[in-house]
């Protein structure tokens, strides 16, 4: 219980200027680091998602996640550790030119790692990698040598392997409303 | 976002200002009485007030942070929101405490703040200060408004957030364009947003489990918090409590759910409660915890709190399940509704023997602390003493105000409260200088209850400023000053844990009484037990605001005591 984990946790909320303020003082005020963030549209239309993943214990997480669920515009919040979820992480690279030709190790590393060049022209060319944080690192390390002129990480994007039971949260919700007040307005 | 609403009668629309509009909306929701302080970037709005003073009563503070504890206190007595308003920059920050004070103490409040113009937003405009980001983490929502038509269904959801669940502060920022442009207003009340379910459903196999433990406990015990108050549930719990005869303790918002003469009432629990309810807090072995969220100055320290215990929390809130002690069983929902649903299935009981110990230790705390605390043989005037008078004047139907720190607990302690919501006190966030502005509001909002205020030498001077509403608005309430040229609470930490090292906790105090003068507030002072009968008397037949301040021993100290980190059943009677 007390070992510490990474976890993702998906929040799903309304579309809110400020919500991710008031998310991310329920870290701070815990004085828990968060390691990564993304916020994007989510698979429902009208409803957003921010993927965040710190390092906590299970206790911690799961307390986190009833504060998280208080805020009037926060819909419904999951976490899961490592194992439950599939996830990635995107890098950019970019890197002089030249180099591509008179560092035929540069090559090397590009096929090995499976990166992709996303445009080249005569002062420099981009790399992209994406995967687990580690194979990000890889590759960072090995082309570091050679002279990185940007390097930019992206936050976790992750789904689980288990369903997220959003959909049918929100069916139910509409629903119980429905008998509660009649029928809503349009 | 999917917010519903429904329309009231009048579904046409007028063309108006948002100033205007604010008007309209506080209207619907019934907030008529209304407190703030006036400036640049609210303007707008306080012209629209000058036009509708027969709709809405305003009521200037001298400072912003009164007019939210005037706010709290009125929403406290009345069970209804509490209005504040300010205006943008440091109108809108002096807000804050209050903000905070009720987001801790689950207070429905919405403050509305003017804010620059939107064109301005961003650039240090005079005024201009960040409050939707200031007080994002103790509001239960806030809201920038930059469009007058967002006017009413903003203003619908504030009203409906800060009341419903568990109460809390929501503060609604309203540029100044905002507030002068026109549109077409039509208003109907919020009663659902997608995202928020302010009260769980009642799970009926929680219900079953909830009942099954208590019937068979031996030695159960109740602890109940604001949330029997909050969830007008004070009939529910009284029966529940009396079909199962289980002794109820109450933490110190939960004060005056049940009378506090009522057979079942053990006393309070906590770093000052009683005796009885907190060594048995230890020895219970099932502990039924309703609308209450295991606070710190409850529990003591947690690693040794009812560890042998099984516990049930009945609770609105689910975030504060499990947050500080472990539920074996979490009855989710608002108390009226629990506690109606679990009485069927509660088998009459009395308790018999297990009542005796809480009387047992009832005998020693009266003999060690209560005795010489309200009924003194020492020279020196006791708080408890001014307490046990003011009772006997009041018959116990006044509301007591109370401040923070040693009078605070005193008065809590000795109060004899026979209606629900008589005790407004700063409970979770602790604010000094709360219960003047408090006492204001409480006593605008209940205008039929006598309201005392019973404030220490230090928290008095903290607002004392709001004597000018007592002045202004003529609001009859009597303060009652406990002086002990002390900071009182501080200096017995300070004897105790600190070997007597008085650091800036001594007190040279001006004439409060010429002071009370100043604003044609009767007044007298008393320093003997001859004189203080007689002034509590007079201060209770006055039709009109009294100020009593009382010279208390300097150096009394109030017990029991649990220390900071020590067991709830370690609690010290000296």
């Amino acid at each position: 219980m007390s070992e510490v984990k990474t976890f993702t946790v998906n929040i799903y909320t309304e579309n809110n200027i400020g919500l991710l303020n008031r998310i991310s003082a329920i870290f701070q005020r815990r004085k828990i680091n968060i390691e990564s963030l993304s916020a994007s549209e989510s698979e429902i239309d009208d409803v957003f998602k921010f993927i965040i993943v710190v390092n906590v214990t299970e206790e911690q997480m799961a307390k986190i996640q009833g504060q998280i669920e208080r805020q009037v515009e926060v819909i419904k919040a999951f976490y899961h550790t490592d194992e439950e979820t599939i996830f990635t992480e995107s890098a950019l690279f970019k890197i002089k030119s030249n180099l591509l030709f008179e560092e035929p190790q540069i090559q090397n590393i590009i096929k090995e790692s499976q990166a992709r060049i996303v445009t080249v022209n005569k002062d420099f060319f981009v790399l992209e990698k994406a995967g687990r944080r580690s194979e990000i690192e890889l590759v960072h390390r090995e082309l570091k040598p050679f002279g990185i002129m940007q390097f930019t990480r992206s936050g976790r994007i992750a789904v689980t392997k288990t369903e997220m039971p959003i959909s049918t949260l929100l069916q139910r919700i509409e629903e119980s409303n429905e008998v509660a007040f009649g029928k809503p307005q349009a | 976002m999917d917010v519903k609403t429904q329309n009231t009668s009048d579904t046409t629309t007028t063309t108006m200002t948002g100033s205007e509009a604010l008007i309209h909306c506080l209207v619907a929701e019934g907030a008529d009485l209304i407190y703030g302080y006036p400036g640049g970037a609210i303007m707008p709005f306080y012209d629209e007030l000058h036009k509708h003073q027969d709709k809405i009563k305003h009521v200037l503070t001298r400072h912003e942070q009164g007019a939210t504890h005037a706010a709290q206190g009125f929403a406290r007595a009345t069970g209804k929101v509490g209005v504040a308003i300010a205006t943008s920059g440091p109108g809108a920050t002096n807000l804050i405490t209050g903000i905070a004070d009720a987001q801790i103490d689950s207070t429905p409040m919405v403050c509305i703040t003017g804010q620059v113009g939107s064109h301005l937003l961003g650039s240090d405009a005079f005024q201009e200060t960040d409050i939707i980001g200031i007080s994002t983490p103790v509001t239960k929502w806030n809201h920038q408004i930059t469009r007058a038509e967002e006017i009413p269904e903003v203003l619908a959801k504030a009203f409906y957030i800060a009341r419903s669940g568990r109460p809390g502060p929501v503060l609604i920022d309203i540029t100044k364009d905002a507030q002068f442009a026109e549109f077409d207003f039509a208003y109907a009340k919020c009663e659902y947003i997608r995202s928020y379910t302010p009260t769980p459903t009642v799970n009926e196999t929680e219900i079953a489990q909830a009942a099954q433990a208590i019937n068979e406990a031996k030695k159960p015990m109740i602890v109940w918090g604001q949330g029997v108050i909050l969830g007008e549930a004070e009939e529910e719990f009284k029966a529940f409590v009396e079909k199962s005869g289980i002794p109820a303790a109450w933490t110190i918002l939960g004060v005056s759910a049940i009378p506090t003469e009522h057979p079942l009432n053990v006393g309070m629990v906590g770093m000052h409660g009683n005796y009885a309810p907190n060594v048995l807090t230890n020895d219970c072995d099932v502990l039924i915890a309703i609308g209450m969220r295991f606070d710190d100055r409850v529990t003591g320290n947690l690693a040794t709190y009812a560890k042998q215990a099984k516990v049930i929390h009945f609770e609105i809130d689910p975030a504060e399940v499990n947050k500080n002690v472990k539920a074996d069983i979490a009855v989710l929902g608002n108390s009226k509704e629990t506690l109606a649903k679990i009485l069927p299935h509660i088998e009459q009981k009395s308790h018999t023997a297990w009542h005796q110990k809480f009387k047992d230790l009832y005998a020693i705390e009266y003999e060690k602390v209560i005795k010489n605390d309200i009924l003194p043989t020492k020279e020196g005037l006791t708080m408890g003493e001014v307490v046990n008078l003011i009772n006997k004047q009041t018959n116990g139907d006044a509301i007591i105000v109370t401040d923070v720190g040693q009078h605070q607990m005193i008065g809590i302690r000795y109060a004899d409260f026979k209606k629900s919501k008589s005790n407004i006190t700063s409970g979770g966030l602790g604010t000094m200088g709360f219960a003047l502005p408090a006492a204001i509001g409480a006593k605008m909002g209940a205008p039929e209850r006598e309201v005392v205020a019973i404030i220490g030498d230090g928290g008095y001077q903290m607002t004392i400023q709001e004597l000018g509403v007592i002045f202004q608005a003529e609001v009859p309430v009597k303060i009652v000053v406990l002086n002990n040229e002390f900071l009182g609470m501080v200096r017995q930490w300070q004897q105790l844990f600190f070997d007597k090292r008085y650091a800036s906790t001594t007190m040279k105090n001006p004439n409060f009484c010429k002071i009370a003068d100043a604003y044609e507030i009767e007044n007298q002072k008393v320093s003997t037990r001859g004189e203080l009968g007689p002034a509590v008397e007079k201060m209770i037949a006055s039709k009109e605001s009294f100020f009593l301040e009382v010279m208390v021993e300097k150096e009394d100290n109030v017990f029991p005591m649990i220390p900071t980190g020590a067991s709830v059943s370690d609690i010290r009677l000296e």
